[in-house]
């Protein structure tokens, strides 16, 4: 009785159903724990976590520079950006906005890097439902493969203040 | 002159429970009163907040406006996870380690301590949040900065809750020392103390972090890396999560044994997995830093599953043992009719029963398999952030940790403030109300979260791509929201209405809820030895693994279709 004080003896090891379910419920937790490496060696998505660190200003340059090398056009200001496939693009988180918007190629891989210029913020790739964290002061790499086309968007979802829910940004794959 | 440790010699300030014959410590009833008061108010606050939340982010409503939204979404989760979770505990850790072990609680002063700084820490942080001081969210990241108060309350808070979880263990101690108990303390004791354990390690965590982020916010010292943050805040914030586990799982082992006699199948398993609990919790809180940067692979897959997600072993052991005990002692009732007969003929009708059963449900199958499938590595990706990580915690927590908590108060009340429940037709409806409310919101939440609505935003009509599907969704958890909130509001009034108007017990047993009675072919005692007899418990967790598994790989399965990351 879950109040009252057990009898001396009773360390008992299981027996019968309970031991069956123990077996079956490590074994599960087996399975669990190795679907990640499994996923890591043989999937194609995987979180590596690689960055660096930088300071936002530094970041930003960065940015500007990548955007007036590779810009393609325009929108409400803010430049649509072409990087060659296979190499290095900049995109920028700030209070309230995406900077700039990306123009990639189907089956091209890039390596995105991510990083934020104030408050932490969150990458989420609609609609697609791909999501990573933006931190200020980490330049965080994000080796990407757009393997469909269209116009996607990007929602911030870590909580940045009151425009939060503005901010908006586009990545475009043709 | 120094008053006797037991509770039962001369001069020891206690009396003798008219329920169950227990011997109760006057100081520690006054202390889990206090408590337990504390914590019904601030679930009544988090519960309105919780309502105004539900009816924003319900689009078709859209009530609040979006500062209000933030400022309100801070109040209602640390009133909600730390304010009515954490007085709630305390309640329980007094109870713990006095009545089932006849012992009195060890410092009535340092009860007072713990308790004035908790409840003064609290309501700095209420006020300044209120004020619009602190729109920070719950986590309050840096660098996002409230007001000094604000830290300040939460660090009294902690420091406060540690005082208190300090008394258990001096308690502990010294019933130990004057031998008011002979032989291994109680399951619940045992699962209070792992709770207790755990809360140290957590709290220590949130000193950690919410000290140089003080000292920050006043100007004194540099600002704390964010990432560093992150990583220590989690210490705090999932840990703490481990403490609510603990002490929800110690709930229903009482909460069973009080409604049909339930006794552990076998002790040392149950205690087991309460030790897995306080050995294999993620000391860094991995799980919240699965996509982050700064943080590899390596160390993401360990410190998410280490040592074979021990961890989550312990909960699907006491998802077998739980059901199992009360099967047994159903069963040795003599309610013997096929697979589930033990289930039919179940205590339905009392709250406690029903709060537990529910809670079970909904913790087990909703936020557990979610929690575990969210938590993966990889399976992350497309899930941290949105509203899918809601959905998940608010099956654990609030359909599982807060329905406990309300279903024990059914038992709480009776016996430590002695006075019976008014209407008590009304009381055995809230359990269900309240779970399926909270049904409806989680399960709104994570298909809504499917479609990549984030959590944490006011408005889903800026990104311009959410159409009727994740609308209807946010509609149900809406609806949901509803029904749960009146379930709150009605257990609110019926424990706030108990306490002034419900009938004195003066000298009698408390009125019966209706516990489940032996019939005429009961044989107590005559399964102890068969290993076999959970017939029904074993076809009940194969469901649910079977469950387990389908969603898992359904989630590898919609990783796969995303692009190619690394």
């Amino acid at each position: 009785m879950s109040i009252e004080i057990p009898q001396r003896d009773w360390y008992k090891a299981p027996a019968g159903a309970e031991k069956l379910w123990i077996g079956l419920a490590l074994l599960w937790c087996f399975v669990m724990s190795v679907m990640m490496p499994y996923w890591h060696f043989y999937g194609k998505q995987n979180s590596q976590g690689e960055a660096y660190s930088v300071e936002p200003n530094a970041f930003f340059e960065r940015t500007m520079t990548f955007a007036e090398a590779n810009k393609v056009g325009d929108r409400d200001g803010i430049p649509i950006v072409e990087p060659a496939p296979g190499s290095d693009a900049y995109l920028a988180a700030r209070m309230w906005f995406w900077y700039p918007i990306l123009k990639l190629r189907k089956d091209e891989t890039y390596r995105i890097h991510l990083s934020s210029m104030d408050l932490q913020h969150g990458f989420s790739l609609q609609p697609l439902n791909m999501n990573f964290q933006v931190m200020p002061g980490y330049d965080h790499v994000l080796t990407l493969t757009p393997t469909s086309t269209g116009e996607f968007t990007i929602v911030c979802n870590e909580f940045c203040g009151i425009g939060h829910d503005k901010m908006i940004g586009k990545i475009i794959v043709e | 002159m120094q008053s006797s440790t037991s509770l039962n010699e001369p001069g020891a300030e206690s009396r003798r429970c008219e329920t169950t014959g227990l011997s109760v410590c006057l100081g520690a009833q006054r202390f889990i009163k206090l408590n337990a008061v504390s914590a019904v108010v601030f679930l009544l606050l988090g519960g309105i907040a919780a309502i105004l939340l539900a009816l924003t982010r319900w689009q078709a409503i859209h009530l609040l406006p979006v500062d209000w939204f933030y400022r309100i979404l801070t109040f209602h989760g640390l009133n909600m996870l730390i304010f009515w979770i954490l007085f709630f505990e305390v309640a329980v850790l007094y109870f713990a380690c006095t009545i089932p072990l006849n012992c009195k609680l060890f410092s009535k002063k340092v009860a007072w301590v713990s308790f004035a700084m908790m409840l003064v820490g609290a309501i700095m942080v209420d006020v300044i949040i209120m004020m619009g001081k602190a729109d920070v969210m719950m986590t309050s990241y840096l660098p996002l900065l409230a007001h000094p108060v604000f830290y300040l309350g939460i660090i009294l808070v902690a420091v406060g809750t540690l005082i208190g979880v300090y008394n258990y263990f001096a308690t502990l101690y010294i019933a130990k020392r004057d031998k008011t108990y002979e032989g291994s303390v109680p399951l619940v004791t045992f699962g209070a103390t792992a709770a207790a354990i755990i809360a140290v390690v957590t709290l220590l965590h949130g000193a950690i972090v919410m000290i140089p982020t003080f000292t920050f916010s006043m100007g004194w010292t540099p600002e704390p890396d964010p990432m560093w943050y992150r990583m220590i805040w989690w210490g705090l914030g999932h840990q703490s999560q481990q403490v609510n586990v603990c002490a929800m799982v110690a709930i229903w082992y009482l909460v069973a044994y009080l409604t049909t006699g339930a006794k552990p199948v076998n002790e040392a398993v149950c205690r087991t997995a309460f030790a897995l609990y306080v050995l294999f919790i993620n000391l860094a809180s991995a799980h919240h830093l699965l996509v982050d940067p700064g943080v590899g692979a390596g160390w993401k897959i360990w410190n998410t599953s280490y040592a074979m997600y021990l961890a989550v072993l312990a909960s699907m052991i006491h998802g077998f043992t739980l059901p199992a005990s009360v099967e047994i002692a159903m069963r040795e009732k003599g309610y013997v009719k096929g697979l589930f007969g033990w289930v039919t003929s179940a205590p339905w009708s009392n709250p406690a029963f029903s709060g537990v059963a529910l809670s079970v449900l909904i913790f087990g199958f909703i936020g557990g398999i979610t929690g575990v499938t969210l938590g993966t590595q990889q399976i992350n990706i497309i899930a941290h952030n949105t509203l899918r990580i809601t959905g998940h915690f608010h099956a654990t927590v609030v359909g599982g940790t807060s329905l406990a908590f309300m279903a024990l108060t059914y038992y709480v009340i009776p016996l430590i403030f002695r006075r019976d429940f008014i209407w008590r037709k009304l009381a055995r409806l809230q359990p269900w109300m309240f779970a399926i409310g909270i049904l409806f919101v989680s399960l709104g939440m994570s298909f809504a979260g499917s479609m990549g609505v984030a959590r944490r935003s006011w408005d889903i009509e800026s990104a311009g791509i959410y159409g009727p599907a994740a609308h209807l969704k946010l509609g149900i958890m809406g609806i949901g929201a509803i029904l749960a909130f009146t379930g709150l509001l009605l257990f609110a009034v019926l424990c706030v209405g108990t306490l002034l108007f419900g009938q004195k017990t003066n000298g009698r047993a408390m009125a019966d809820w209706g516990v489940a009675q032996p019939l005429g072919n009961a044989k107590p005692g005559s399964l102890i030895h068969d290993h076999w007899a959970m017939k029904g418990t074993v076809a009940l967790t194969f469901v649910f693994l079977a469950c387990f598994a389908v969603y898992y790989f359904a989630n590898w399965k919609a990783l796969a279709d995303v692009w190619p990351v690394r």
